[in-house]
C-alpha cells in the first residue's frame, strides 16, 4: 500500500510536471525551432513579450477584458446569493439552477448564444460584447462562492443584528456584507483567471476585431510555432505558482481549498 | 418560516438585477439560438429568418451521430481516467504530512490555472517529434528515431485528462480531508490490510464524490474545444469542435445553433439521468 | 427603580406545517425577576422566546409588553436584548465593536459610544479586553461579550436561548451564578431558556415547566420540587420514584400495601411522586403502612453521596438516597424495606 502511494505520487507529479518542463525549456531556446536537446540559453522570447505590439496589445486587453468582466460578475452574482440564501423563497433552486447554467454548459454553446444574440442585434466585435458574455458566464464562480459563504455563516448573526435594533438594510450593509468579502474576492479572482484564459466564447463574439492573449496564442500557432507562445505559458505558471504558493505561507491555503478543521490541528 | 427569512419588497428588488441580467444575457441569447436553428442557410455564412427543418435533420445523419457517440465516449473515458488516478491520490494527499501535502496542493492549484491552449500547447510539443518524449527517448539511446505522437486519439484522451484532473481533485479534497481515520483503522484492527480497508470503508463511503467527481470530469471535457482541436485529427474531434467548426468556418449557423442545442439537452441529460440514478441506488 | 418588562402572552401556538410546536400557551410573567423555560428538546421553550423577541411570527395568539401588544412588532423596533445559542458576536468586529455596535447603528457619537462599552466591559468583568478579536477569547469570555452587548442599551426585556450550553461544567456553574448575580443587580426582567433544570434552580426565581407545546406547571424552584403537578415535572426536575397505586374512597394501596397519603379523595388509578432522598432503607421488617419491600439491586456508594437501587416489583426500581450519616450497611442482593414517610409523598396524577 504504501509502495502504491509513492508511485501514484510520482506518476502524478510527473504527469502534471511534464508538460510545463517541456515548455519551460522551449522558452529559453535560442533557436526559432524547438529541438532537443535545446540549442543554446536566451531570454530573448520573453523580451517579445514587451517589445512586440501585438504581444503587448493582446496582454493589455486580456487584462481589461478579466478585470472588468471579473468585477461585474461580481456585482451579478453577489445579490443574487445574498438574496437566495438569506430568505426563504420557494423558487430559490430554479433561480439558482440560472446562475449556475452558464457555466454548467459546454462553452461552445454560450459562445454560440453570444455570436448569434449580439450579431442580432447589431453589435459585433466589440470589446463590450466580450466583458458582458464572459460576466454572464463566469458569474457562476462567485455565485458559488458567496453562497458557499452565506451557508456557513451562523444564521443567528442577522437575528442578533436585528435583536440589537438593525433593520434588514443596516444588517446586511454592517454585518452580512463585511463578513462576504473574502468569498466575492475569492470569485472575482476566480472568474479574474478564467476569462484571461478563455479562448472560445472570445473568439465568436470578436470575430477577428479584438484580440485576447489565447486568441493570439492559437492564431500564432496556425502560422507556425514561436518560443514565444512558450514564453506566455511560462510565466504564466510562475505567476500562478507565486500566488500559490505565497497564500499557502501567509494564508491558510487548506483551509480556503475545503479541508477537515481537523487536519489543520494534525502535526504529523 | 422565521421572520427574519420572510422575503421584502426589497429583496425582490434586489433580485431584479442579476435576473434581468441572466434573462437578457443567457435567455435571450439561448432563445435566438433556437429560433435560429430553424433558419435558412445562405451561402457565404449569412442567414435569414425562416422555419425549416433542414439543420434539425442534419443531425440525424450517420456523420453526426458518430460525432457524438465518439465525444460522449473519449469524455467518458477521459472522466474515468480522472477520478481513477485522482480518487486514491487525493485520499493520500490529505493523509500526508504537512509539507507535502501543501506543496502537492499548490502544484494542482498551479496546473489549474493554465489555459487549455497552452496545456494543449504543452502536450503537442511532448508527443511531438522536435522536443518532447521520443527525443529524450532518442537521446537516452532507447529510441532510434524520434516520432510523433500527436495528433492522435491517445493525445486527446492524455490533455483532456490534464485539464479536468485538477477539477476532479478540488472536488474530492473536501471530503476526503474530512474522512475519519479511525474508520480504516478500525478495520485493520478486524483484519483488514490497508489494501482491503481502503476498498471496503473508503470507496463505498466515497461513492458519492466519486461519481460526482466523475460527472464533473464528464462535462468539462464535453465542452472542450482547445484540447481536441489541436491534439486531434478531424475524426478525433469531439462536439464542441464540431459545432464551432460549423459556425465560423463552414459558416453554417444554423446548423451549429441545432447542434449546440442538442449538445446541451445531452450534458443536462447526463447530468440529470446520473443524478437520478444515484439518488435511487443511495438507500 | 420602577420595574418595567411585564410579559403577557395570551393564546400562543405556533405552527410549522403539520408540527405544533406551541399549542396554546397563557402566561402573565412578573416584571424584574428572572424567568426560566425549562423542558426537554422540541418542548417548544425556544420557539416561544423566539416569538417574543419577534423571531417568529404567532400563529395564533398576542404578545404584550406592559400592556402594550408588540405582536406584530418586527425586532429590530421592540426593546429588547438576546443571547443566542451560538452567541451570534461578530466575528469581524473587536470586543469593543461588537459591544458598541447597537449604539454605532443608532448614530452615536464615538467618545459616548467608548465610555458606554467601557462601563458595560466593566460590568460584565472583561475589563481592557476591548481590543481583542472574537477568535482570542475563551468560551467564558465570548458569554460575557455576548450578555453586554445585549444589555448596552438597557433594554426592558433579557432574553437568553441556552446560553451556558457550549460551555463546560465548571465554567458553565460559575456563569451561572454571575449571570443571577448581574440580573438581580440591574433588575432586569430575564427570560431563560434552558434543559438543565439544575441550571433553571439555579437562577431562576420562577420557573415555567414545558413539555411538547405546552405550559406543564409555573412556580417558584423549590415550590416545583416539592410539589410536581405531574409526573412529567416530577421526574423532569430532579429524580423521583414514581409509583403507581389504586385508591377507593381516599384510602391509597399500592400493591397489597396500604399508604398514607394527603390529598386523596375518591378512587381511582393513582401516581405518586417520592423524592429519593426522602425515602429511607430499613433492614428491620417493614412498618405496616407506606413502605414496600425487595431486594437490593446496585449500590451507588460515592463517598459524598449514597445510593441504593431495589427491585421492589414495581415498574423501575427504587432509588434510595442519603448524605453519609443516613448511610445503610446493605449488599447486592439483600432483602430490605424501603419506607416513604406520608409527608414526602405527592400525589401527580390521579
Amino acid at each position: 500500500m504504501r509502495a502504491l502511494k509513492w508511485v501514484l505520487t510520482t506518476f502524478v507529479v510527473l504527469f502534471i510536471l511534464a508538460p510545463l518542463i517541456v515548455v519551460a525549456v522551449v522558452s529559453f531556446n535560442q533557436n526559432r525551432y524547438m529541438d532537443f536537446p535545446p540549442e543554446g540559453f536566451s531570454l530573448h522570447w520573453y523580451a517579445e513579450l514587451w517589445n512586440d505590439v501585438g504581444w503587448r496589445d493582446a496582454i493589455v486587453t486580456s487584462l481589461l477584458v478579466a478585470a472588468t468582466s471579473a468585477a461585474l460578475a461580481v456585482v451579478i452574482a453577489t445579490p443574487m446569493a445574498f438574496v437566495l440564501r438569506a430568505y426563504d423563497i420557494r423558487l430559490a433552486p430554479a433561480i439558482f439552477a440560472l446562475g449556475i447554467l452558464p457555466f454548467l454548459l459546454p462553452p461552445v454553446i454560450s459562445a454560440l448564444g453570444a455570436l448569434v444574440f449580439w450579431s442580432s442585434l447589431g453589435f459585433s466585435g466589440r470589446l463590450e460584447n466580450i466583458i458582458i458574455s464572459h460576466a454572464i458566464f463566469f458569474s457562476t464562480l462567485p455565485l458559488i462562492t458567496v453562497s458557499l459563504a452565506m451557508e456557513t455563516m451562523d444564521p443567528a448573526l442577522p437575528e442578533a443584528a436585528q435583536t440589537l435594533g438593525a433593520n434588514p438594510r443596516t444588517s446586511f450593509r454592517t454585518v452580512t456584507l463585511p463578513l462576504l468579502v473574502p468569498s466575492m474576492i475569492t470569485g472575482y479572482a476566480a472568474a479574474f483567471v478564467l476569462s484571461l484564459n478563455e479562448y472560445i466564447i472570445a473568439f465568436m463574439v470578436s470575430r477577428f476585431s479584438v484580440v485576447t492573449l489565447p486568441i493570439k496564442i492559437v492564431n500564432d500557432l496556425r502560422y507556425g510555432f514561436t518560443p514565444t507562445i512558450a514564453a506566455v505559458a511560462v510565466v504564466f505558471i510562475l505567476i500562478a505558482t507565486t500566488t500559490f504558493t505565497l497564500f499557502a505561507l501567509f494564508g491558510n491555503l487548506l483551509k480556503f481549498l475545503g479541508a477537515d478543521p481537523a487536519i489543520l490541528e494534525r502535526e504529523r | 418560516m422565521s421572520e427574519v427569512r420572510r422575503p421584502t419588497r426589497g429583496s425582490w428588488a434586489v433580485l431584479a438585477f442579476p435576473l434581468a441580467m441572466l434573462t437578457l444575457f443567457f435567455l435571450a441569447p439561448f432563445a435566438i439560438m433556437f429560433a435560429t436553428s430553424f433558419y435558412h442557410r445562405i451561402e457565404g455564412g449569412f442567414y435569414e429568418p425562416a422555419f425549416e427543418f433542414a439543420s434539425w435533420q442534419r443531425l440525424l445523419q450517420g456523420v453526426f451521430l458518430e460525432r457524438t457517440l465518439f465525444s460522449i465516449g473519449i469524455c467518458l473515458l477521459a472522466g474515468a481516467v480522472c477520478i481513477v488516478i485522482a480518487f486514491p491520490f487525493t485520499y493520500f494527499l490529505t493523509r500526508m504530512r504537512r509539507r507535502s501535502h501543501v506543496a502537492l496542493l499548490v502544484l494542482v492549484m498551479s496546473a489549474l490555472v493554465l489555459s487549455e491552449v497552452i496545456v494543449g500547447f504543452a502536450w503537442s510539443v511532448l508527443l511531438g517529434r522536435a522536443a518532447g518524449i521520443s527525443n529524450i527517448l532518442v537521446w537516452l539511446g532507447v529510441m532510434s528515431e524520434p516520432a510523433a505522437y500527436q495528433p492522435s486519439f491517445l493525445a486527446v484522451l492524455l490533455g483532456l485528462s490534464y485539464i479536468a484532473f485538477p477539477y476532479c481533485i478540488l472536488a474530492l479534497y473536501p471530503q476526503l480531508s474530512r474522512l475519519d481515520p479511525e474508520l480504516t483503522e478500525a478495520a485493520q484492527t478486524m483484519g483488514a490490510s490497508p489494501w482491503r480497508a481502503f476498498w471496503t470503508v473508503v470507496v463505498p463511503i466515497g461513492r458519492p464524490i466519486i461519481l460526482a467527481g466523475f460527472l464533473l470530469a464528464f462535462v468539462f471535457t464535453l465542452g472542450s474545444y482547445l484540447i481536441p482541436a489541436f491534439l486531434g485529427r478531424p475524426e478525433h474531434w469531439t462536439l464542441s469542435v464540431f459545432i464551432s467548426d460549423q459556425a465560423t468556418f463552414n459558416a453554417n449557423v444554423p446548423f451549429a445553433a441545432a447542434m449546440a442545442l442538442f449538445l446541451t439537452v445531452l450534458s443536462l441529460g447526463v447530468v440529470g439521468i446520473v443524478t437520478w440514478f444515484e439518488g435511487r441506488t443511495r438507500r | 427603580m420602577l420595574a418595567r418588562g411585564g410579559l403577557r402572552l395570551d393564546g400562543l401556538v405556533k405552527r410549522f406545517g403539520d408540527v405544533e410546536a406551541v399549542a396554546g400557551v397563557d402566561l402573565e410573567l412578573p416584571p424584574g425577576k428572572l424567568i426560566s423555560f425549562l423542558g426537554p428538546s422540541g418542548c417548544g421553550k425556544t420557539t416561544m422566546l423566539r416569538m417574543i423577541a419577534g423571531l417568529e411570527r404567532p400563529t395564533e395568539g398576542r404578545v404584550y409588553l406592559d400592556d402594550g401588544d408588540i405582536t406584530d412588532q418586527p425586532p429590530h423596533l421592540r426593546d429588547i436584548g438576546m443571547v443566542f445559542q451560538t452567541l451570534a458576536l461578530f466575528p469581524h468586529l473587536s470586543v469593543a465593536g461588537n459591544v458598541g455596535y447597537p449604539m454605532r447603528i443608532r448614530g452615536a457619537q464615538k467618545p459616548e459610544i467608548q465610555a458606554r462599552v467601557d462601563e458595560l466591559l466593566g460590568l460584565v468583568s472583561l475589563h481592557g479586553l476591548g481590543d481583542r478579536r472574537i477568535s482570542q477569547l475563551s468560551g467564558g469570555q465570548r458569554q460575557r461579550v455576548a450578555t453586554a452587548r445585549a444589555l448596552a442599551l438597557e433594554p426592558r426585556l433579557f432574553l437568553l436561548d441556552e446560553p451556558l450550553s457550549a460551555l463546560d461544567a465548571n465554567l458553565r456553574e460559575q456563569l451561572q451564578v454571575e449571570l443571577r448575580l448581574l440580573q438581580q443587580k440591574l433588575g432586569i426582567t430575564t427570560i431563560m431558556v434552558t434543559h438543565d433544570q439544575r441550571e433553571a434552580m439555579t437562577m431562576s426565581d420562577l420557573v415555567v415547566v414545558m413539555n411538547q407545546g405546552r405550559v406543564e406547571q409555573v412556580g417558584e424552584p423549590l415550590d416545583v420540587y416539592r410539589h410536581p403537578g405531574s409526573p412529567f415535572v416530577a421526574s423532569f426536575i430532579g429524580r423521583t420514584n414514581l409509583i403507581k397505586g389504586e385508591a377507593s374512597d381516599g384510602q391509597v394501596r399500592v400493591g397489597d400495601r396500604p399508604f398514607h397519603v394527603d390529598g386523596v379523595v375518591g378512587s381511582g388509578p393513582v401516581t405518586l411522586s417520592v423524592r429519593p432522598e426522602d425515602a429511607h432503607l430499613q433492614t428491620t421488617p417493614a412498618p405496616e403502612r407506606n413502605a414496600l419491600t425487595g431486594r437490593v439491586v446496585f449500590v451507588r456508594d460515592l463517598g459524598e453521596l449514597f445510593e441504593c437501587f431495589v427491585d421492589c416489583g414495581l415498574d423501575d426500581p427504587v432509588v434510595v438516597a442519603g448524605s453519609p450519616r443516613e448511610r445503610v450497611d446493605v449488599r447486592q442482593g439483600q432483602s430490605v424495606s424501603v419506607v416513604f414517610p406520608r409527608e414526602a409523598c405527592v400525589v401527580v396524577e390521579g
